[in-house]
């Protein structure tokens, strides 16, 4: 081991982890005190803990705040607050796939409009809203850097573009 | 349900216009290891390209050698700020009573309309890991981190193997290469937010606070990441490093000829509607024309009204505008910026009202809501574009815009984020007053003296 690091997770205690009847998952609490290796400070995997903990439940519960706080001793209210800050930690549920549809202004030159319109009919929702099915979450986002081929969007970890409304059939039936 | 195949035509690749033929290692210094099937390039096919040999020759240097290099060269910052990066790391508080402190890489890329560090990011990790070594030697840093905004899962991908490969490698860690230089690079992934790509923002949100921009000064160079002097650099810029130091800087600052002051080469892209968009390495000071030539002009049937000249933060610009050399101080002397040196193109189809206003939602959505010019005047600014775009604008209302690009200007806000935003509003009723006065209600137009309805 290098002596660059700051932490040494194999050595810590972790804390007890029970809130609002959320339990942190043991691996993942070991993935966060794991991270805790890179930096000066605890808080620093805040962000971190929240991806963490949204990979396995889709979403941020209450109760994961709490446990994120714990795990890294740091206070609830920064974790909440970052929590409320980051557009990509979800603190509500959302569908089995999140489409991520770029908005800004070379997608905008290229068709977003067009696509927006069509994926909105299509799915029967507005950004911000998830199907009845619970089978997709459709969110605005910043500029993906596919702007050679836009409009672009993401479906989970994908990254798609150009994307033309007869291409969406192909598109949404792999997300089932 | 069938999966998406990698090899579909719907899939996103990043991907340089320019093929392997094209591109030299004397004249492309960012690009010529690129593979034409735009594969990742591992350590070993980057070490036989003569890869991590400008980080050798640099850590046999004092830092303030590498420092002067960096100088000489005049590598100016690629994230859109055309800083001198040999300036900025000569400002670093370095002395041996002080902790040492940290490098951060600023990959953040949400500038609308920039895609260029991607490239770099998902083929040649190990060209920044490279550059990140020379600039922690230069800084004394004691860690580097590269903060990379998390929708760059391929690139996350790729930076995380190159980081394991060079640590495997002595690269990275204790005794780099047997230098006795301590240093190691974690990357760090983000969750959203345009405004973490603002270097002070980007330290906050790397401690792990919400990304509201800090007070300057004092400036990161003093006190930084957890109060350490902290060094942040754009992925290109921190590219360009390998390369100055392995050739020098009077080779580096030729690149450009007599296109530019500025020295090397700049990753040039076009996005809107042109027949072959993309990305292209080009000496910095090319033309506008040169690269919409590269481009192939605008697709049929569409003909340019107007482009800007590196993201959304950048002014408009008119088609003659075109055949200015596109670096920092030239374009810095037509009510614009450089920027990213992405440019956006705008047809003469396409609403310019309608596209200020999709520019100025998105400013006032990513602002971070800290200070109360940007929090509430941009929206505000949302607000009367979309009602000019819908004929229902006000009298008065385009003096009130220009009002608020002035209240939002340089030095009124906490951050650069509501000037960005203040520049393409100002440059767009400049340049076409005519298209904002066509919004503004019909039961409300003045004629000479005299309102009518």
């Amino acid at each position: 081991m290098s002596d660059t690091r700051f932490y040494d997770s194999a050595t810590a205690t972790p804390f007890a982890t029970d809130g609002d009847g959320f339990t942190l998952h043991e691996d993942d609490q070991r993935a966060m005190l794991n991270e805790r290796a890179h930096y000066e400070q605890p808080q620093a995997v805040c962000i971190e803990a929240l991806k963490i903990v949204q990979k396995r439940h889709g979403w941020v519960p209450d109760g994961a705040i709490a446990a994120i706080a714990d795990t890294l001793g740091i206070g609830p209210g920064d974790v909440e607050g970052v929590a409320t800050f980051y557009n990509l930690i979800f603190r509500q549920p959302v569908g089995r796939n999140v489409i991520l549809l770029c908005d800004s202004s070379s997608c905008f030159l290229t068709g977003f409009e067009e696509l927006n319109d069509a994926l909105s009919e299509r799915l029967g929702i507005e950004f911000g809203q998830t199907t009845p099915d619970d089978r997709f979450t459709l969110l605005p986002t910043c500029c993906l850097g596919a702007c050679d081929r836009g409009p672009a969007l993401m479906i989970n970890d994908d990254t798609f573009g150009p994307i033309a409304p007869d291409d969406l059939d192909e598109l949404l039936e792999a997300y089932p | 349900m069938t999966a998406i195949p990698a090899n579909s035509r719907l899939r996103y690749h990043s991907q340089l216009r320019q093929s392997a033929d094209e591109r030299r290692e004397d004249t492309h210094p960012l690009t010529w290891r690129l593979r034409n099937d735009g594969e990742r390039i591992g350590l070993d096919e980057y070490r036989q390209k003569n890869g991590y040999e400008g980080a050798r020759k640099a850590l046999e240097l004092a830092p303030s050698d590498v420092i002067d290099a960096m100088k000489t060269a005049n590598v100016r910052g690629r994230g859109g700020g055309g800083f001198s990066a040999g300036v900025k790391w000569s400002l670093t508080q370095v002395g041996d009573n002080l902790p040492r402190g940290y490098l951060v890489c600023n990959a953040d890329e949400m500038e609308p309309g920039t895609f260029k560090d991607r490239l770099l990011l998902e083929q040649q990790p190990h060209l920044l890991i490279e550059g990140m070594i020379i600039a922690g030697y230069a800084n004394r840093s004691k860690y580097g981190y590269i903060f990379l905004r998390g929708e760059y899962v391929d690139a996350a991908r790729a930076v995380a193997l190159a980081i394991e490969e060079a640590r495997e490698a002595g690269l990275l860690g204790a005794d780099v290469a047997g230098s006795g230089f301590d240093f190691d690079i974690a990357l760090h992934t983000g969750a959203g937010r345009y405004i973490c790509g603002e270097e002070t923002a980007l330290i906050n949100s790397l401690e792990g606070k919400r990304a509201n921009p800090r007070a300057k000064p004092p400036f990161p160079g003093q006190a930084g990441a957890w109060g350490k002097p902290t060094v942040v650099n754009n992925v290109e810029t921190l590219c360009n490093a390998p390369a100055v130091m392995q050739h020098g800087a009077d080779w580096y600052q030729a690149l450009s000829g007599t296109l530019s002051n500025d020295g090397g080469t700049k990753l040039y892209g076009v996005s809107g509607l042109v027949q072959r968009p993309g990305l292209w390495e080009l000496p910095i000071g090319t033309s506008g024309w040169d690269i919409m030539e590269r481009a192939g002009g605008m697709r049929e049937g569409h003909t340019l009204k107007t482009w800007l000249p590196g993201g959304g933060s950048t002014g408009f610009l008119l088609p003659e505008h075109l055949e200015l050399p596109l670096d920092f101080d030239t374009i810095g002397q037509y009510g614009s910026r450089l920027g990213t040196g992405l440019i956006a193109v705008v047809s003469q189809q396409q609403s310019l009202v309608a596209l200020l206003r999709n520019l100025e939602q998105f400013f006032a959505r990513e602002s971070c809501g800290w200070c109360t010019p940007c929090r509430d005047g941009l929206s505000w600014v949302a607000k009367l574009l979309q009602a000019i775009e819908h004929g229902e604008g006000q009298p008065g209302d385009i003096e009130l815009l220009q009002e608020h690009a002035k209240n939002l200007g340089p030095g009124l806000t906490f951050c650069a984020h509501a000037p960005g935003a203040a520049m393409p509003l100002e440059s767009a009723i400049r340049h076409f007053r005519a298209d904002f006065e066509a919004g503004i209600a019909a039961s409300h137009k003045v004629v000479g003296d005299k309102e009518v309805s």
